[in-house]
């Protein structure tokens, strides 16, 4: 196996090494033309998922031609997985849109861009702020969300904005607002060099986040090997770690998360892992919680789950006797039911121990995509910027002052609309101007034929903006050519706090325009203006934009106020909060077990877990947090959609090492493409047999809502349960013939976090000849 | 004694209001929370019609002769668009609120009698209702603004 080549070896060659040291250095390197060639490097990193891997471009020419991992870097130590060596820039100029479009009866035309943006605000202008929608990205850059985000709160004044973040993180950020009171991760990667256990609960991460899995890879290899415990109904390179470390491989059936969760924790107490003193000091709820999984002894989570007891057991009892705990969660439990429930239950664990904001003690609610967390902090997502509490008029004020508006142009008034109900407003006409920006909802929604549907409705006024014309832009009425990476500047935060610099190495292709400058030429054209009649939006540069958002966030959670773009270039990226004092950003969050649950500061009142009921200011300031975490609990119920005689099989989704979002990207690379071409169903084998298919044979997967069909794979899932990677829809399709995931799955959602549920689908499976 | 009286209301206010989730959330069923949520908040109005069971045993189960002014509020069927919805909604909550108030009432006289069962049934079901009204408070004021200033 050629090691250099890193679709055969996705997480690179080994540098194993002891527990507590660093993790030794690597860099990664891909370039299309000679080292000595290359004109200049520029700093960036990379956004083809929420790692981060920090790396310089390089440019020969005025073009993108390669990256290097930078070494410096505490994210990546160097390295660079398959998506950041071959799909960073290889697309740069392969079918670019390169001028506005406009629709007429004909088709999309091209136009310019006084003509398009004047289109934009004619429509806008004609409707009520509560007629406009925003679906944005985790994929834009900080400086671009906050603008957008005050476009929407400040200058329109419209609640109903959010990202697709909504379908990747949205659970994170929740469970983190319901148990510490705020959003922002825990853990730091550098637990993993100091873990003994390590929990990856939903997580695939050997591929969501390939360098990350070869950092746990180097402690596998090295001496005192932390034990692995992976919960996934599938059989993945990831889970046949745990079984290599001593650990577990938990296998649960789709839909039954909480279940298991709640066993953990019934295990833990009934063994006599809790540490008391700590839970009687830093945490509220306690009592609640041992009710609430009294109910749930291993054999009958075992019947639920469909797992073995004693994995359940064993599983429970690393948790309780090792010294430090690493716990990450990903989309196999917020893509799933309960998902705020269960990922409570995880952070739960850790207050349980006490294991929290020390060095391999770690909480890590990972995101999906790179910039996701920024979506969240600037309140692109429709929270409001700077962790604040919409149901806090203290907050509200905070934010009327620093922008100098009224506080009730600001939509405080109820929850922010979130992405499905969104949709939903669109479906019903209520919302009839409808901006999308860097994401492709035709592919990734759920129940595709149904926002196929939306996208084409009477009377709507659809505007994409991206770099491509995507299966989304194909509906649009405006469509505007955005600059992509590398060809803007702008900086953005990966799972673990830390924040980038990501500088403009190139100039976009034709008339494409960086996301800020489209976003800033509708505020001007709108004619935003503040209380004082002056533009209500003073910045016109990234770095500018970079210095408003410092100030909304100074004295928040997420405290950008001691990072300059000048500290950002040449080191390592540097982890928030950052302030004067604290310069060198912040490992660990809670190091003092001190939360920010105080109701001056909280992000959110919480919620009742079982239906999202939103708990009272009142009732919130009542339990007097000052500080404690919440060990908030509750009882599993069955999902919402469960397999029949008619759909006898629960469809899952997931990714590939290989491709990233809708393969905008990864699809044009040559490398990538030729790795996993396109899409297939995995089947275990005791299904395909009963079902009659062979290894490759075509089968359609079939819901109540639609269908899809791909070549089997067979033997990689667990009894019962069908998996289809979700990348694949059809900008490169040839025989137009139905490959997306979303054909099928079904339009519900967590009640907490409001995070559409992809993982619960009940299907049948036949061989479709 | 008249707690025989108000366990008969509990009763008949629990069941129209398990009836009165079950309707909701099947009318609306294309705002899949509300199908959703209607249906499991309902199931728990129908579980404590089934807690009640031992305390009408004991207590016997007295329909009041002024049926005007002590019957249970009753859920007069669903509406549809988005001003439906929020009526819909509201309606629950009335619901709601009586059979709140009334496990209160109720609960004082258990504490009277005294019946530390019929107490820790009361203290449950509350609970449950609360939540029912949580969430109902919650999902009136998301979908007020779109409903009453934009929707068609
Ligand atoms: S792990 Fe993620 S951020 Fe790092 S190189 Fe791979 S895709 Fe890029």
């Amino acid at each position: 196996m050629d090691s250099a080549d890193r679709v055969e070896n996705v997480w690179g060659a080994r540098t194993p090494h002891e527990r507590g040291t660093a993790w030794p250095v690597r860099v990664d390197q891909e370039l299309a033309v000679a080292e000595a060639e290359v004109d200049r490097w520029v700093q960036s990193a990379c956004v083809l998922c929420s790692n981060g891997c920090a790396c310089d471009i390089a440019v020969k020419d005025g073009r993108m031609v390669g990256v290097r991992g930078r070494a410096v870097d505490r994210i990546n130590h160097g390295r660079l997985g398959p998506k950041g060596l071959y799909a960073s820039w290889q697309w740069s100029d392969q079918d670019r849109l390169t001028q506005p479009l406009i629709r007429t009866a004909e088709g999309l035309r091209p136009a310019s861009w006084d003509e398009a943006m004047d289109r934009i605000v004619e429509e806008s202008k004609k409707r009520h702020p509560l007629q406009h929608g925003f679906y944005t990205s985790g994929q834009l850059f900080l400086e671009e969300y906050y603008t957008l985000g005050v476009i929407g709160k400040a200058g329109l004044g419209t609640p109903h904005m959010d990202g697709n973040t909504r379908l990747c993180t949205a659970t994170a950020g929740a469970s983190l607002k319901e148990t510490f009171g705020s959003d922002g991760q825990p853990g730091s990667y550098e637990d993993i060099e100091s873990c003994d256990a390590l929990f990856l609960f939903g997580h695939n991460l050997a591929a969501t986040q390939t360098v990350l899995w070869a950092r746990v890879l180097d402690r596998v290899e090295g001496p005192d090997t932390p034990a692995i415990v992976v919960v996934d109904p599938r059989d993945t390179p990831t889970a046949r770690m745990a079984e290599r470390t001593g650990g577990v491989h938990l296998a649960p059936l789709p839909g039954t998360n909480l279940a298991l969760m709640n066993g953990l924790i019934h295990e833990l107490i009934e063994h006599g892992h809790v540490d008391e003193e700590y839970v009687a000091r830093h945490t509220i709820g306690y009592d609640e919680l041992v009710a609430a999984v009294a109910a749930y002894e291993p054999k009958q989570v075992a019947e639920i789950c469909g797992v073995n007891a004693v994995d359940v057991q064993r599983a429970a009892e690393i948790f309780g006797t090792s010294e430090r705990v690493l716990s990450t969660v990903l989309q196999g439990f917020y893509q799933s039911h309960q998902a705020t429930a269960a990922a409570c239950q995880v952070n739960n664990l850790h207050l349980l121990r006490g294991l929290i904001g020390k060095p391999g003690c770690g909480v890590l609610q990972m995101n999906g995509q790179p910039t996701a967390e920024n979506t969240r902090e600037c309140g692109a997502d429709g929270d409001l910027p700077g962790f604040r509490n919409w149901a806090n008029q203290h907050h509200i004020d905070e934010l009327s002052t620093l922008w100098n508006v009224d506080p009730l142009k600001i939509p405080h008034w109820a929850p922010p609309t979130h992405a499905m109900q969104l949709w939903r407003y669109v479906e019903q006409g209520s919302i009839d101007f409808l901006w999308i920006s860097a994401t492709n909802p035709a592919v990734s929604l759920p129940e595709l034929p149904r926002i196929r549907d939306i996208l084409d409705r009477d009377g709507l006024f659809l505007v994409v903006q991206d770099g491509f014309l995507t299966e989304t832009a194909e509906h649009a009425d405006v469509v505007l050519p955005a600059a992509l990476w590398g060809e803007k500047q702008g900086t953005f935060t990966n799972a673990s706090r830390t924040v980038h610099l990501s500088d403009q190495a190139v100039d976009p292709p034709g008339e494409a325009r960086s996301d800020l400058d489209i976003f800033l030429d509708y505020a001007r054209r709108m004619d935003f203006r503040d209380k004082d009649g002056q533009p209500l939006i003073g910045w016109s540069t990234p770095e500018e934009a970079f210095e408003a958002w410092k100030e909304c966030s100074r004295g928040r959670p997420c405290d950008y106020s001691g990072l300059t773009y000048d500290a950002l270039r040449g080191g390592s990226g540097i982890p928030w909060p950052c302030t004067d004092d604290n310069p060198e950003g912040t490992d660990r969050l809670y190091p003092d077990s001190v939360f920010p649950t105080d109701s001056y500061v909280c992000e959110d009142f919480g919620h009742d877990l079982l239906t999202g009921g939103s708990t009272t200011p009142e009732q919130y300031k009542a339990t007097e947090p000052a500080g404690r975490a919440f060990l908030k609990a509750a009882t599993f119920q069955q999902p919402p959609e469960w397999i029949s005689s008619g759909y006898p099989l629960i469809a899952t989704t997931g990714r590939s090492p290989y491709h990233f979002h809708t393969r905008t990207k990864t699809g044009r690379s040559r490398k990538l493409r030729q790795a996993e071409p396109s899409v297939w169903v995995e089947l275990s084998a005791a299904d395909a047999a009963d079902l009659g298919i062979a290894e490759g044979d075509r089968v359609r997967v079939e819901s109540e809502r639609g269908w899809m069909e791909g070549p089997a794979r067979i033997g990689r899932v667990r009894p019962g349960v069908v998996f289809v990677p979700f990348h694949f829809g059809y900008w490169d399709s040839t025989d137009r013939g139905r490959t997306a995931a979303n054909e099928f799955t079904l339009t519900e959602w967590d009640p907490v976090s409001k995070q559409p549920l992809y993982k619960v689908a009940a299907v049948r499976v036949r061989p479709s000849g | 004694m008249h707690l025989s009286t108000y366990l008969g209301l509990l009763h008949s206010a629990e069941n129209s209001l398990a009836e009165a989730f079950g309707q909701v959330g099947r009318h609306h069923a294309d705002e899949p929370d509300v199908e959703h949520l209607c249906q499991t908040l309902g199931e728990k109005a129908a579980g404590h019609v089934e807690s009640l069971g031992p305390f009408l045993a004991r207590y016997g189960e007295h329909r009041e002769d002024e049926p005007d002014r002590l019957r249970a509020a009753e859920f007069s069927g669903t509406r549809s668009g988005g001003v439906g919805l929020l009526r819909d909604l509201q309606d629950l909550y009335a619901l709601a609120s009586f059979v709140d108030v009334t496990w209160t009432v109720v609960g004082q006289a258990a504490q009277g009698v005294p019946d530390a069962d019929l107490l820790k049934t009361v203290q449950n079901c509350q609970t449950d209702t609360r939540t029912q009204l949580s969430w109902l408070q919650t999902r009136i004021k998301q979908a007020a603004p779109q409903a009453l200033i934009v929707a068609k």
